[in-house]
């Protein structure tokens, strides 16, 4: 982070400042389910991923000025799950451990249909979820972005700093090497 | 694994189950309140920074900031100044998060009468 970057937000005039603290809390108010929840997929905890999401957007607000006027318009999701990406990657890093096992307390939801098909629908998602898990990290991102965040393909290649096109294969890989790990069991 | 859910014809479902499997979550209610508080507490800090670097400069320390080699110290506390100016945008969210809460418990006591 450069001290120039720093120093943006202060040097604006107050009613430029204004408007740009208007847009934060929107950005804020849509994007922090979507933070929240990419951050715990991420760390597999309650406790970290509320460190995580506090410091994506305590950061996001440091750079939120040339963010928007680098956008040239574009949605901001992107760059504040890129925010949480790497910071996720230097909590891993710093600590020098791994994302946990199972995730405490991400019961899924199934639909109800009698006890023994909600029983063995909750059983395919663990499943699923420890699938998911053990993915290379790339693929791992990939999924959460789409599924839990419902980010599409130019969303994630964004976030992910990649192509859409290598995008798109990483995602189409990410899916098969499922499929072809559940189909082995 | 089992082929109750998920077995579309020709092989397992992956992208139903993976849509099953990552919902998004909510974040628990007390995550916004921290987020306040540490951006008040940066406010605080940075004011407190900015307030005790002035009272220190003397005649030959404003004279030596005419040296660009010499901002370093002014620029990293104008800066924090930068984030604790974000603190004033979460407060900001805080009251009227409060209003809002008012509001609808307002409109709900009107219901039950």
């Amino acid at each position: 982070m450069s001290d120039q970057a720093n120093v943006e937000p202060a040097g604006l005039d107050p009613a430029a400042k204004a408007e740009l603290d208007r847009a934060f809390e929107q950005l804020y108010r849509d994007h922090l389910r979507d933070v929240y929840s990419y951050a715990y997929y991420r760390v597999g905890n309650q406790h970290d991923a509320e460190d995580l999401t506090e410091q994506a957007f305590l950061q996001a607000y440091r750079h939120f000025d040339r963010a928007r006027r680098e956008s040239d318009g574009r949605p901001l999701r992107p760059w504040l799950i890129r925010i949480a990406h790497n910071l996720a990657l230097n909590f891993y890093r710093d600590r020098s451990r791994r994302p946990q096992t199972s995730l405490e307390g991400a019961e899924p939801i199934v639909a109800q249909h009698g006890t023994e098909a909600v029983a063995e629908g909750r059983e395919e998602l663990r499943q699923v979820m420890e699938k998911v898990e053990q993915l290379p990290d790339d693929r791992r991102d990939a999924l959460i972005m789409r599924f839990a965040l419902g980010m599409d393909n130019r969303e994630i290649a964004r976030a992910l700093g990649r192509s859409d096109g290598a995008t798109k294969v990483l995602i189409h890989r990410a899916i098969r090497q499922l499929q072809e790990e559940i189909g082995d069991e | 694994m089992s082929e109750a859910a998920g077995f579309a014809k020709g092989g397992w479902d992956v992208e139903r189950l993976l849509g099953d499997a990552l919902r998004p979550i909510e974040p628990p209610e007390r995550l916004s309140g921290r987020v306040e508080d540490t951006l008040a507490a940066v406010t605080q800090a940075a004011a407190e920074e900015l307030s005790d670097w002035a009272e220190e400069l003397s005649e030959s320390e404003l004279h030596a900031l005419r040296d660009p080699r010499n901002w370093v110290r002014p620029v990293v506390a104008v800066g924090a100044g930068g984030v604790a100016a974000g603190a004033l945008v979460v407060l900001e969210m805080r009251r009227r998060g409060r209003q809002e809460a008012g509001g609808r418990l307002r409109a709900l006591t009107s219901r039950l009468r």
